[in-house]
């Protein structure tokens, strides 16, 4: 049941995305956000849906199984447009009941936010479903070193995140686990009012704490056992080099830029 | 017939690159009032096949019936499956959550719409049957040693007052005195109660002492199943498939094959103790 939620897994095949190099994936996706915030026409939305339907083809994961990660947050979607679509102010008013009113600028406009979110949650669910864990934290960190001499503790962050990253799918086995021990016992998640609902969960979410505090325990225990110590005077197993691929599709990337500024 | 198992197969993740077929062509029939015992290497679909007995999992095909129930039929009440089958999964102890031990036992048949006088007995009933005395009642769950925070989650799942009571190794990470104290009140239970229960356990010994009948499960199919004394009787086979026989077995082998006249089939020590000296009583009236 929880296991359908694919945002941030690692989906692993072999595919020339998946071979690029984990930096250039994150520049990239970052150009690519970025971008998608000042594309406002209908052709550059289109443009920026070709560009990622290319990156995603290329990358050969399964389009129903990038769909089923928006499944999630189908619900923080509809909410967006939904809240967009009465809050907007514009000139061209469709339905005036005093304290409700709807215009087209505000149908415009949620639509837009919504393709944008989309647009927005694919994008970026691509770099995590072709980079392993490893591989994207070993990109941040190298991608975040110059800026140590600023002091901005880049090993540490990226252990954070790798750390965070490793538990998410952890968490979720822990959580499917726990569910359905308390369903063999009765438990019912599924009806009931909102407040009933949220109450079911208390027998859920009090376990994961608990797991979760004692997994962060023994992770820390153990990395200390291991002389984990930080960063400093760590050594690497595997280098990060860029190769012709890399090179490649940071001319896709320039293209890219270029066509969400021209449109 | 407490659970019978038609054709059963299940793969997780059906048509992804993580697909795994977990169980193939299971058919298994547990008859009312046995004791079962399931044994199998890691990953062979124990814990897959015993969330079959409850529905917690919708098999991808085939049929489970529980006291003759298709379970999976529209209209079934799962509540009501989940009530007649309880399940006490691996480590149950991390799925206590309440503030009092009291509570935490009550979860189960207040779900199911038990109150008063009638709640209170199937509480301190079950307390009582996993030897929980009365001032543990009131403490918090978390406060209690690992022993005692399982038996308070068996004794969770029993508060639900099931016929059928499936247990996925129970007494692991417990000492042996723990070990030996709740393998002796499932016996009981089972004895007083005509609880069916059924057993997924890795220590042969426990198996081979408790059990009546057993399910070897290898790679998500039955390798054996019958009388304990039967299916051990299998041993090169079972130790290829990463399993093995109590140790005492290997003991008698022994014997037997520096030229003792030993009955090397046995499941105990007190058994293999009593063989033993009926061979050495024979060997000196010989002589």
């Amino acid at each position: 049941m929880i296991r359908d939620i694919t945002i941030g897994q690692y989906y692993p095949i072999n595919s020339p995305v998946h071979k690029l190099d984990p930096r250039t994936k994150i520049l990239l996706t970052f150009a690519y956000i970025i971008a998608l915030f000042f594309v406002d026409t209908v052709w550059g939305y289109l443009g920026v849906f070709l560009a990622l339907a290319l990156a995603i083809k290329v990358s050969k994961v399964p389009v129903k199984y990038m769909l089923k990660g928006l499944k999630s947050i189908v619900v923080i979607l509809l909410f967006t447009v939904v809240l967009n679509v009465f809050f907007t102010t514009g000139e061209h008013t469709i339905v005036d009941w005093g304290f409700i009113r709807i215009t087209w600028e505000g149908i415009f406009f949620a639509l837009e936010m919504g393709t944008r979110l989309i647009l927005l949650i694919v994008g970026s669910s691509l770099l995590t479903l072709t980079t392993s864990p490893i591989q994207l934290t070993d990109g941040i960190e190298s991608l975040l070193m110059p800026f140590t001499k600023i002091h901005v503790p880049a090993h540490e962050i990226a252990m954070m995140m790798s750390i965070s990253l490793r538990f998410i799918p952890i968490l979720l086995e822990e959580t499917d686990k726990i569910m359905k021990a308390q369903t063999a016992r009765g438990a019912d998640f599924e009806s009931g009012n909102i407040m009933q609902r949220a109450k079911a969960m208390i027998p859920i979410m009090v376990p994961l704490f608990i797991s979760a505090f004692r997994r962060a325990e023994d992770l820390a225990m153990a990395m200390e056992a291991r002389c984990y110590q930080g960063g400093a005077g760590r050594t690497r197993m595997n280098k990060l080099e860029y190769h012709k691929g890399d090179f490649l599709a940071f001319g896709f990337g320039v293209l890219y830029i270029v066509m969400c500024i021209v449109l | 017939m407490a659970i019978k198992i038609k054709q059963l197969t299940h793969i997780y993740n059906e048509g992804t690159p993580f697909e795994k077929v977990a169980l193939h062509d299971v058919n298994l029939h547990i008859k009312d009032g046995s004791f079962l015992g399931i044994i199998g290497h890691t990953g062979s679909g124990k814990s897959t096949l015993i969330q079959m007995f409850n529905g917690l999992l919708k098999p991808t095909r085939g049929e489970v019936y529980v006291k003759g129930i298709n379970i999976h039929e529209d209209g079934v009440d799962k509540k009501h499956i989940r009530q007649s089958v309880g399940l006490v999964f691996q480590y149950p102890e991390y799925q206590l959550f309440e503030m009092t031990v009291y509570d935490d036992v009550a979860y189960g048949p207040k779900n199911l719409g038990l109150e008063g006088d009638a709640l209170k007995e199937r509480i301190e009933s079950s307390l009582k049957a996993v030897g929980l005395d009365e001032e543990f009642w009131q403490k918090s769950p978390f406060e209690l040693s690992g022993g005692q925070k399982r038996r308070v989650a068996i004794a969770g799942v029993l508060a639900m007052n099931p016929d059928i009571l499936i247990l996925d190794e129970p007494t692991a990470g417990l000492d042996p005195k723990g070990r030996e104290e709740l393998f002796s009140q499932l016996k009981e239970m089972h004895e007083t109660r005509h609880l069916t229960i059924v057993l997924i356990s890795h220590s042969m010994e426990d198996v081979a002492r408790y059990v009546e009948e057993l399910i070897v499960l290898y790679r998500g199919e039955i390798a054996f199943k019958g009388d304990t004394r039967e299916v051990f009787k299998h041993r090169e086979r079972l130790e290829e498939i990463g399993l093995g026989v109590p140790q005492i077995r290997h003991i008698m082998d022994a014997l037997k094959e520096k030229g003792m006249l030993v009955d090397t089939d046995v499941l105990t020590v007190e058994e293999a103790a009593s063989k033993l000296i009926a061979c050495l009583e024979k060997e000196v009236n010989n002589a």
